[in-house]
């Protein structure tokens, strides 16, 4: 483990360079663990693959503080457990309008649509962190056979709900935005509700899975959230 | 207590000094783009430092004023009239009710804070009045201001304005080159490089928001073309691309991103990129962290004694 002075106001804790589940399974041991002990000295935690950035406000604590304090929490090692929390069933319409990529990301991987949509929605993933924008989950646990590359130019308007790959990960866009994962599918839950009191459905280290349903269930789901 | 808006200028929103402890959900801070201006402009008409005002771009609103209200607009310098007489700046001032007031272009930066007393009443959404534009929350709306919005004024609380020391402003928080620290890759770049970000100058491009101001100048390539694993982003880093044009993260940045970052913005200069304007000149200087904590002190300090008490 490393810890770099990312700024003035910032440390940055690096457990290792890679994406794996143990990486992320330290980082967010840490991310919850801070998160729980509600320091108002620390404004922010970022919490990504391998690494976990705290920002503080200077004027009230210092970098060295702040890696003692890591120190000590990772020594008393983990009092959050993060690995037995629930399952969170997202429904998802695989539906080729809602998946303009399903084909796309089927060809690579030299399987049917139908297997894409089987293998997508039998697998349980988990939230690495969340990043790009608010709301946006990075889940990893995506199965080897649908890895697919991002697509070469990214889409100037994603819908929201939304499900894409890129590379070995999957997530789902909570609103509108440009995007450039490969879509299979769209979610009618609301993913980011800023009003409510948990905002973000998904929050980092849960465990996730995607439970395929027709377009009628869909268009159900999306009326009854209206 | 309400305003009217006749005309929103370029872009104008309603911030407060941001929203914290939401960067693990994706959300950024967002707030004032010039803290130090807000603030001012807030302790000006006796508010809490920290209320809603409203943060005027390049281009200033105007507004009708429904009743009578105590105002201040500190940062960037932007005539504003009522009828055809001036408004000082950086002063709290009395604006009769059914009052038109005109703010203008900005002339020595990108930003204008407007406080009214009691401050905006908007929504707090996670702790903040401040409006996300990309996450479309926050502010009204989540959006910019447009022609025929309402906003609200909160009463204030038997507030007392202050007035500035004469001259108080002109030793200047906003002059030389912009401060930084090495960023958490700058061994992803040659001491050469370095170097190089330290001594040219970069221009400000026009794509530059409140998400992040590209720069223009010479390119500042990382020594390898390796990638790098998605981390946190803090703050004013300055965050490096493939094609070497260095970007500095702004209020609005996404919280985390897969781009080098070669050096940060110190907290003391962050309310300085917030002033700067597309085709301004940028030159970096390289300080400690702890010289950059004691610049923070300092100005927390120039703040205190700017005030007559």
């Amino acid at each position: 483990m490393r810890m770099i002075p990312a700024s003035d106001s910032s440390l940055l804790v690096v457990v290792g360079n890679a994406i794996s589940s143990d990486l992320q399974a330290r980082v967010l041991t840490l991310f919850h663990t801070l998160q729980a002990r509600r320091d108002s000295r620390i404004r922010n935690l970022h919490p990504a693959y391998a690494s976990l950035l705290i920002d503080f406000d200077p004027l009230v604590m210092t970098h060295e503080e702040v890696a003692t304090l890591v120190e000590t929490v990772l020594g008393n090692g983990p009092s959050v457990a993060t690995d037995n929390s629930e399952v969170v069933e997202i429904p998802v319409c695989y539906d080729e309008e809602f998946g303009p990529d399903l084909a796309d990301v089927a060809e690579h991987n030299h399987i049917s649509v139908a297997e894409v949509v089987e293998l997508h929605s039998s697998a349980t993933y988990y939230v690495c962190f969340l990043g790009f924008t608010a709301g946006f989950a990075y889940l990893g646990g995506l199965p080897d056979g649908l890895h697919t590359p991002r697509l070469s130019t990214p889409r100037r308007l994603v819908a929201g709900g939304s499900v894409g790959i890129a590379g070995s990960q999957t997530g789902i866009y909570p609103t509108e935005t440009p995007g450039g994962w490969r879509l299979i599918g769209r979610t009618p839950l609301r993913m980011f509700d800023p009003q409510a009191e948990s905002p973000t459905r998904l929050q980092p280290g849960d465990r996730v899975h995607f439970a395929a349903i027709d377009r009628a269930t869909f268009e159900r789901i999306q009326r009854e959230r209206e | 207590m309400t305003v009217r808006v006749a005309k929103p200028g370029f872009f104008a929103t309603v911030q407060d000094r941001g929203r914290y402890g939401y960067a693990h959900l994706g959300i950024s801070p967002a707030g004032a783009a010039d803290g130090l201006s807000l603030r001012i402009a807030n302790l000006l008409v006796g508010n809490d430092e920290n209320a809603p005002a409203l943060e005027m771009t390049l281009v200033g609103a105007t507004l009708e004023f429904e009743e009578h209200a105590v105002i201040a607009v500190s940062g960037a310098k932007c005539e504003c009239k009522v009828a055809q007489s001036l408004l000082p700046a950086n002063e709290a001032v009395e604006v009769a009710a059914g009052v038109v007031l005109q703010c203008g272009s900005t002339t020595d930066g990108a930003r204008s804070y407007l406080a009214v007393q009691g401050g905006f009443d908007v929504p707090i959404v996670m702790g903040s009045a401040s409006t996300d534009i990309r996450g479309r929350f926050g502010g009204i709306e989540g959006r910019r201001l447009e022609s025929g919005d309402v906003l609200y004024v909160r009463q204030g609380n038997n507030p007392k304005v202050r007035h500035l020391h004469s001259g108080a402003l002109d030793a200047s928080q906003y002059s030389g080159e912009v401060r930084v620290t090495k960023g958490a890759q700058h061994n992803w770049f040659s001491p050469e490089t370095y170097a190089t970000l330290l001594s040219s100058p970069y221009l400000v491009s026009e794509q530059s928001d409140r998400a992040g101001l590209r720069l223009n100048g010479e390119a500042v390539s990382p020594r390898e073309k390796a990638q790098l694993l998605t981390d946190g982003i803090p703050l004013g880093a300055i965050q490096v691309p493939q094609d070497g044009q260095p970007i500095i993260l702004f209020v609005d940045q996404q919280t985390t991103g897969g781009y080098p970052k070669i050096a940060n913005v110190i907290a003391a200069d962050m309310h300085r990129i917030g002033q700067l304007r597309p085709r301004d000149q940028v030159r970096f200087v390289e300080v400690s962290i702890a010289e950059a904590v004691e610049a923070l002190r300092a100005q927390e300090r120039w703040m205190k004694k700017i005030f007559v008490t």
